[in-house]
C-alpha cells in the first residue's frame, strides 16, 4: 500500500507549474500508484494566482489537497507561498523561489508587496524551508524556462516529494522535448549541487 | 484493451464516448468543458466525426440529426451554453432519439470561470431528462457508457453534468481504449416520430411522465448511487462533494457514526434507495454544490413517506448557499452536525499579499483596439458594451473600456437598448470573432432592421482565445483537419446591411483612432473590424526597448496597462521586460518623449 503524498504547487500564471505537476504525477504512475491532481485553467490563468494540487497514494478521494496536509509545497513565488501556507502539514517542506513577481496593478497605483517581509515570514514560520535562487540557476542553464525543473529538483532533494532526484532525471528524459533536454538536466544538476543534504 | 491512463476528467469523458462507439461529437468551447471535444478530435483518426459548431444550439441540433439516423452522439458545452441550447433541448426531450445521445453540460461552482452558478440538475428536472453527476474522472468515464445504455433503452437524450473539479482534475483512470463501432442504420422516415406536433407531444408527455418513476427505480439499483456505512448520522452528497465527504469523514474519524448516501443520478432521483437511507438515519446533512437539489428531494421524500427525519443543508443555513465546497468547508459543517470540535490550527499574522487580477497578455491586439476607441472618444459621451471572451478583461484599469457584459452576443443588443433611451450617447459594442458567429449576427440584423445608431467593433483575433484557442467559422479550419467554408466577416456584415464597414489593424494606432472617429459621426449601423491575430498564434516580434529620452512620466503604463512595461523605482524610468514584450509598439504611440523604439 502506497503512503499518501500531498504536494501543492503555486505561482503566477505562465511560470510552468502545470508541467511540474504533470511530472510528479507521471513519476507516481510509473511507481504504480494512484494519482489525483487539480489545476487552475481558464480566466484565472492570465497573470493570476495558479495552484496545482497533486496527490498520490492509495487512500485519496479528493483532487484537492486538504488544508494542513501538504507534505511539500513548491512555490514559484514568495507571496504565493504565504498565500497557500495553510495547506502545509506541520512538518511539511516548502521549496520557494526567491524572486518576487509584482502584480501588474502595482505599476498603476495598485499595492505591491514587501518581498523581504514575505521571505522573513516564511523563514520564521516554516521549519523545513529551502529558498532557491531560481534566477541564478536559470542563467547558468541559459533559459528562464528551466525554473520549474530546478524547483522540482530542489523538492526532490528535500526527500519529502516521494520522488528521488534520479527518478526525476528519468522522468525528464522521458517527457521533455529532446531540444530542451540538456538544459533541464543541467538545472537538475545545479539544484542537486546546492540542495542535496 | 484495458489500460491505466493519466487522464483529465474531460479526457476521461471523451474516452468513455470513444469506447461506446460514438459516431458524432459536436459542441461549443466553454470552460470547464472545452477539452472533452478537443480530446475526442485528437483521438478520432477518421473513426467518427467531430465539429466545433457555431454555438451550442447548432451543436445539439446537429447531434439530434445524427442520433435520429442511429448514430451515438456526444454534445459538449458549459452550463451557460445549455441555456443557448435549451430550445432544442426541451423539444428533443419529447421527440427523443434513436442512437444514444449524451449531452455534457459542465457546471462551474465558484464560479471560477463563468457568468453564473446555475445548476444543470435543474435543467434535468425541467426537461425531465435523466442526469448523471460524476464524482471523479474515473466515474465520469464509467457514467458515459451507462448513459448511452439508458439513452438507447428509453430513446432519450441523457445529461452528464460534471463540475470544474471533475473536468479539470486528473487521475489514473482504467480505460478500455478499443473503439467498438456502433453502426447506425440511417434515417428512417417516420413523421409520427420525428415531427413534433401538439398531438404527439401530448402522448410523449404521458410517456415521459410514466417513464420517470421506472427510471427512478432502475437508478435505485445502479452502482453510481449507493449507501456506505451504517451509522445513524446521515450524510447525503453528490458529484465532487462525495470525494470531499469521504476525506472529511476519515480526517474527523467519524466512519463508525455516519452513513453516506452518494447520489450519482440526481434525476430521476433514486427514491427507493433514498427512502431506505432516510429510514436508517436520525438526521441527515447534505453536502452539495450550487443549488440544494438533493436536499430538496430528501425533504420531499420525508414528507411524501411521512418519515420523521430532519434534513440539514442550505435551506436550514447549515451549509453555504454559494461557492465551491472543499474538504475543509465540509469538515466545518460536518463537525458541527456531529457535535465534535475541529482540530485547532495555529494562526500567525501574515504580511499583506498582493492581489493578482487577470490581465490581457502583453501584445494583445484587444488592448490596442480598446485604447484606440478610448482616444477617439475622448470628451464624447459614449457607452461601451462588451461581451464574453478575453476582451471582457478590457474592463480593468487603466483601460476601463467595458461598461456592460451580460452573455454571449448581448453587446450588440444592449447597446441598442441604451441608444433608445439615451439617443445622444455614442453606443459602441465590442464583440470577438468567435462570439460574433456564435450569437452576434441576429443582434446586428436587429440593429439594421430597426434603424439603430451603433458602432460595432469586431475584435477579430482569428481564434476563440479565452478557452485556449479553438477555430471557428471565420478561420475556416475544422476539427476534422480540413479547410472548411471560411466565412468572410466583411461579406456577412455587408449582407446584413451594415452601412459602413472598415477593416483596420489596431496596431496601426492612429489609423484606427481615425476610423473609429469617422464611424462615430455617421448614422446607422457601422462596423470597424480590428484585425490582428492573438499573441498565442504568432511568433513574437523583436522586443521594444526604452531609450535615454524616457522622462519617467509613465504615460505608457498608465494608458496601456501592458504587463511588459515595468517601473524602475531606482532610475525613475520605465523598462520593458524583454521576455514578455512582443514588439507590438502600442506603447510607442502614447509615449510623449519618443523614448520607445
Amino acid at each position: 500500500m502506497a503512503e499518501n503524498k500531498n504536494c501543492l504547487l503555486c505561482g503566477v500564471g505562465g511560470q510552468g507549474t502545470v508541467l511540474a505537476s504533470k511530472l510528479i504525477a507521471f513519476a507516481a504512475m510509473r511507481r504504480g500508484e494512484n494519482v489525483r491532481t487539480s489545476e487552475t485553467i481558464g480566466m484565472a490563468q492570465r497573470g493570476g494566482c495558479v495552484v496545482s494540487h497533486v496527490r498520490t497514494g492509495d487512500a485519496i478521494a479528493s483532487p484537492l489537497v486538504p488544508k494542513h496536509t501538504a507534505d511539500v509545497m513548491i512555490a514559484f513565488e514568495p507571496a504565493e507561498a504565504v498565500r497557500c501556507l495553510d495547506y502545509l502539514a506541520p512538518d511539511g517542506a516548502v521549496i520557494v523561489n526567491k524572486k518576487a513577481v509584482m502584480p501588474i496593478t502595482v505599476n498603476f497605483g495598485g499595492a505591491g508587496y514587501d518581498a523581504d517581509a514575505v521571505l522573513g515570514y516564511l523563514r520564521a514560520n516554516v521549519k523545513n524551508l529551502t529558498v532557491v535562487d531560481g534566477d541564478e540557476i536559470c542563467e547558468l542553464c541559459g533559459s528562464p524556462k528551466v525554473l520549474n525543473i530546478a524547483l522540482l529538483a530542489a523538492a526532490a532533494c528535500s526527500g519529502m516529494l516521494g520522488m528521488t532526484v534520479d527518478e526525476l532525471r528519468e522522468c525528464v528524459k522521458l517527457r521533455v522535448n529532446a531540444k530542451y533536454l540538456d538544459m533541464n538536466l543541467r538545472a537538475i544538476d545545479e539544484a542537486e549541487k546546492r540542495f542535496m543534504k | 484493451m484495458e489500460k491505466v491512463k493519466f487522464l483529465m476528467g474531460n479526457e476521461a469523458i471523451a474516452a468513455g464516448a470513444i469506447h461506446a462507439g460514438v459516431g458524432l461529437v459536436s459542441g461549443y468551447p466553454g470552460t470547464p468543458s472545452t477539452e472533452i471535444l478537443e480530446s475526442a478530435a485528437k483521438e478520432a483518426n477518421g473513426r467518427y466525426y467531430v465539429e466545433w459548431s457555431t454555438n451550442e444550439k447548432a451543436a445539439l441540433e446537429v447531434a439530434a440529426g445524427a442520433s435520429y439516423s442511429g448514430a451515438r452522439t456526444l454534445v459538449t458545452m458549459k452550463q451557460v451554453g445549455l441555456n443557448v441550447a435549451s430550445d432544442p433541448l426541451m423539444s428533443l426531450a419529447y421527440v427523443g432519439v434513436k442512437g444514444g445521445m449524451v449531452i455534457v453540460s459542465a457546471d462551474d461552482p465558484g464560479p471560477i470561470s463563468s457568468q453564473t452558478e446555475q445548476d444543470t440538475r435543474h435543467f434535468a428536472r425541467f426537461s425531465k431528462l435523466p442526469c448523471f453527476d460524476p464524482s471523479s474522472p474515473d466515474e465520469a468515464y464509467a457514467m458515459v457508457g451507462a448513459a448511452y445504455e439508458v439513452s438507447e433503452k428509453y430513446n432519450t437524450p441523457v445529461l452528464l453534468r460534471p463540475t470544474t473539479r471533475v473536468c479539470h482534475g486528473c487521475a489514473s483512470v482504467t480505460v478500455d481504449d478499443e473503439y467498438v463501432p456502433h453502426t447506425p442504420d440511417g434515417f428512417v422516415k417516420d413523421t409520427q416520430r420525428w415531427v413534433i406536433f401538439p398531438r404527439t407531444s401530448y402522448l410523449n408527455h404521458i410517456r415521459i411522465e410514466e417513464r420517470t418513476p421506472v427510471l427512478a427505480d432502475e437508478f435505485s439499483e445502479c452502482p453510481f448511487n449507493k449507501i456506505e456505512g451504517n451509522g445513524r448520522l446521515g450524510i447525503a452528497c453528490g458529484g465532487i462533494s462525495y470525494a470531499y465527504v469521504t476525506e472529511a469523514v476519515r480526517i474527523l474519524g467519524l466512519a463508525d457514526r455516519v452513513s453516506v448516501l452518494k447520489i450519482g443520478t440526481p434525476y430521476p432521483f433514486p427514491e427507493k434507495l433514498a427512502v431506505e437511507f432516510i429510514g436508517n438515519t436520525d438526521k441527515i446533512l447534505v453536502a452539495e454544490e450550487l443549488d440544494p437539489v438533493i436536499e430538496r428531494e430528501l425533504v420531499f421524500l420525508c414528507g411524501k413517506h411521512n418519515l420523521p427525519c430532519r434534513v440539514y443543508g442550505k435551506y436550514t443555513g447549515h451549509s453555504p448557499l454559494a461557492g465551491e465546497n472543499t474538504v475543509e468547508s465540509v469538515m466545518k459543517y460536518l463537525a458541527d452536525f456531529a457535535g465534535i470540535d475541529l482540530p485547532e490550527s495555529a494562526k500567525t499574522e501574515a504580511p499583506a499579499l498582493p492581489v493578482r487580477p487577470p490581465v490581457l497578455c502583453a501584445g494583445c491586439p484587444h488592448r490596442a483596439s480598446f485604447l484606440a476607441v478610448k482616444h477617439a472618444m475622448k470628451g464624447r459621451k459614449a457607452v461601451f458594451s462588451g461581451d464574453i471572451g478575453c476582451y471582457t478583461l478590457g474592463n480593468a484599469k487603466p483601460l476601463d473600456m467595458v461598461d456592460t457584459c451580460l452573455c454571449m452576443g448581448a453587446d450588440v443588443t444592449i447597446a441598442q437598448g441604451i441608444h433608445r433611451i439615451e439617443p445622444d450617447t455614442v453606443n459602441f459594442s465590442f464583440i470577438g470573432d468567435s462570439t460574433f458567429f456564435a450569437s452576434g449576427m441576429t443582434g446586428v440584423a436587429n440593429a439594421v432592421y430597426n434603424d439603430c445608431d451603433l458602432v460595432l467593433m469586431v475584435l477579430d483575433n482569428s481564434i476563440t482565445a479565452m478557452t485556449g484557442g479553438q477555430p471557428h467559422p471565420g478561420t475556416g479550419r475544422t476539427m476534422m483537419g480540413t479547410d472548411g467554408g471560411k466565412i468572410d466577416l466583411v461579406k456577412v456584415l455587408e449582407g446584413l446591411g451594415v452601412s459602413h464597414i472598415e477593416v483596420v489593424n489596431p496596431f496601426d494606432f492612429f489609423e484606427t483612432v481615425n476610423a473609429v472617429k469617422e464611424a462615430a459621426e455617421m448614422k446607422g449601423v457601422k462596423a470597424v473590424i480590428c484585425k490582428a491575430p492573438c499573441v498565442n498564434l504568432v511568433k513574437p516580434g523583436k522586443a521594444k526597448v526604452v531609450n535615454d529620452r524616457c522622462v519617467g512620466c509613465r504615460k505608457c503604463i498608465n494608458e496601456t496597462g501592458c504587463p511588459a512595461l515595468v517601473r524602475d523605482g531606482v532610475k525613475k524610468k520605465v523598462v520593458i521586460e524583454s521576455g514578455l514584450c512582443t514588439g507590438c509598439g502600442l506603447c510607442a504611440n502614447v509615449c510623449p518623449a519618443m523614448a520607445i523604439e
